[in-house]
């Protein structure tokens, strides 16, 4: 049932011409910063080749390009996942939904998985980029595991706190600006450093999505960085189901 | 008529919307094989009623038993048993007539072996067999109609909620719906909502009808027929003084709506028409006109939903 619901999701996606731009423009912009941080490298091997210890081509030019790849999928998954809900809110088709034998878990985790669908698609076509250094000469397998993991769970995260937000409106654009505004408070919830108050500085450190996700970049693999994002997304996925619930009970 | 099973029981529903009463206390059931319309001025709770049934919306007090299940306690199971038309219907604009009803199928639990037939059945009962490619975004608001009903009874149901189902068609698919919905009244039990009243008398067995989120009226459409005085509408070129039509046996009293023109209401089971064509030979009248007259749905209608003090609209009568 939930399969149902991912691919009806999934499908819908790709028959509008949204889904294309946006792989079509992450592609683009992730190739050009790509091929920067390849010819970086480049241009460095000489230098690097005489150091003890030196940074290789994964820490080089997988890092950066992850870090890029977080930073223009805050700005996407909003308008992939603004209208989950809030479009069939608007259509009239959440009542097929709410009258058909689903649970509001099924319903909400469908949704979820159907745009998670997509984003490994993304994910996807982003991974092969340093996987065509291959060609090329060796790779350090263990860290771009460990950054692919990353992107993955920061881009799970989005999408769940996406899908909440549009769970709370029918208007697809609020619920798209509602989650950047979200996802970019919490990523620069650790500039708050530096204001004094030791135990705020720390707090606003471990709830930023981007400390944990720098930590998966540099290869430290933390169960304690993984856990964050996946309670981060259930946190989410939960309020949504719950919201929906709510919904049908007082509208 | 209907000892058969009960589909539908509702019990005591209520549905508030913060201090507004939607539905207040109603409570009836729906037997297997029998097509229910609900009728009622704009506002009234039907749409809220039928979203409660339908499992959409939860009541805030009252029950829904589906075919024996609690649609709170069983909310899946009950479901399942339900095919739901919304007052707009539920559609995808952007996928073609068969995905979408592919997809309603599944999401109605239809095995993945028996979607080809139950999509091949449903196109047909609805009129949709050359559709099936076409996108749903394209098709006209007929059309549309109908796949939001194809949509409602793909998965064979037992109860089909149908909320203004013939709303937008043009009169050959209306009668082409109400045939439809005569039909599904054969195996399933159909509860459909509407503000045109021939409508419930041409598909119908029985009739209610809501105002201000109450059950004003519950009752066999053959029976409200059958004990609804009937009237006797006169035109006489030369007619005689009013007393003499209102001595005729059987005749209560008698209105003139205009010059020449009498309206004899009669009292129950009597039919003084004989009498009267003879009396009005030997007397030389000049009968013109004589039809017998059923006092309609429209007139119980008007009569339950208008004696009230709030402005709402009236129905429209035409179909």
């Amino acid at each position: 049932m939930i399969l149902t619901i991912a691919g009806r999701e999934l499908r819908s996606l790709f028959l509008s011409p949204l889904a294309w731009s946006v792989l079509a423009v992450v592609q683009l912009i992730l190739a050009y910063v790509f091929l920067i941080q390849v010819e970086l490298f480049l241009q460095w091997q000489p230098r690097l080749a005489a150091m003890e210890g030196a940074p290789g081509a994964t820490d080089i030019i997988v890092a950066p390009l992850f870090r890029t790849a977080a930073i223009v999928l805050l700005l996407v998954v909003p308008l992939l996942t603004m209208r989950l809900v809030s479009e069939e809110r608007r259509g009239r088709t959440l009542a097929l939904l709410l009258s058909a034998p689903v649970s509001m878990t099924q319903i909400v985790l469908g949704k979820y998985l159907g745009v998670m669908g997509f984003l490994a698609v993304l994910l996807g076509l982003t991974i092969l980029m340093p996987l065509s250094l291959v060609a090329g000469g060796g790779l350090d397998w263990g860290l771009l595991a460990s950054g692919a993991v990353g992107l993955a769970l920061v881009v799970a995260a989005f999408a769940a706190a996406g899908l909440f937000l549009s769970t709370l409106t029918d208007q697809p654009t609020v619920a798209g600006v509602s989650t950047f505004g979200l996802l970019l408070l919490l990523w620069i919830l650790d500039w708050a450093g530096g204001t004094g108050n030791e135990a705020a500085t720390e707090a606003f450190t471990y709830l930023s999505l981007l400390t944990h996700y720098d930590a998966l970049l540099k290869g430290v693999f933390d169960s304690q960085d993984v856990l964050y994002y996946v309670l981060f997304s259930v946190t989410f996925l939960v309020l949504g189901i719950r919201r929906l619930d709510a919904e049908r009970l007082q509208e | 008529m209907h000892t058969s099973e009960v589909l539908v029981r509702v019990e005591g529903l209520e549905r508030r919307y913060g201090e507004a009463l939607a539905v207040a206390g109603v409570s009836f059931e729906v037997h297997r094989g029998e097509v229910l319309g609900l009728l009622g001025p704009n506002g009234a709770g039907k749409s809220t009623t039928m979203q409660i049934i339908a499992g959409a919306l939860a009541p805030s007090a009252g029950q829904v038993h589906i075919d024996g299940l609690d649609i709170l306690d069983h909310p899946i199971a009950a479901k399942g048993r339900i095919g739901y038309l919304p007052e707009q219907p539920p559609l995808y604009r952007e996928l073609t007539v068969d995905e979408y009803l592919r997809y309603c199928a599944r999401l109605h639990r239809v095995p993945r072996g028996e979607v080809a037939p139950a999509l091949a059945r449903a196109r047909q009962r609805c009129g949709l067999e050359a559709m099936g490619h076409r996108l749903i975004g394209n098709l006209s608001k007929g059309y549309q109609q109908r796949v939001g009903i194809a949509q409602a009874i793909i998965h064979n149901p037992a109860v089909v909620i149908l909320d203004e189902p013939t709303v937008g068609l043009d009169p050959i698919q209306i009668r082409e719906i109400r045939q439809l919905i005569r039909e599904l009244g054969g195996e399933h039990s159909v509860i459909l909502s509407t503000h045109i009243l021939p409508e419930v008398q041409a598909v119908c067995d029985r009739v209610q009808i809501i105002h201000r989120g109450r059950l004003v009226l519950n009752e066999d459409l053959k029976a409200l027929e059958a004990r609804s005085e009937a009237e006797l509408l006169v035109r006489l070129t030369a007619p005689p003084a009013i007393e003499v039509l209102g001595g005729l046996p059987g005749v209560a009293r008698v209105e003139t709506p205009a010059a020449g023109v009498f309206l004899l209401h009669l009292t129950a089971g009597a039919n003084p028409a004989p009498q009267l064509v003879r009396d009005a030979v030997a007397g030389d009248w000049g009968l013109v006109e004589l039809s017998p007259r059923r006092r309609t749905l429209e007139e119980v209608f008007v009569q339950l939903t208008a004696g009230d003090d709030t402005g709402h609209d009236t129905p429209e009568a035409a179909a």
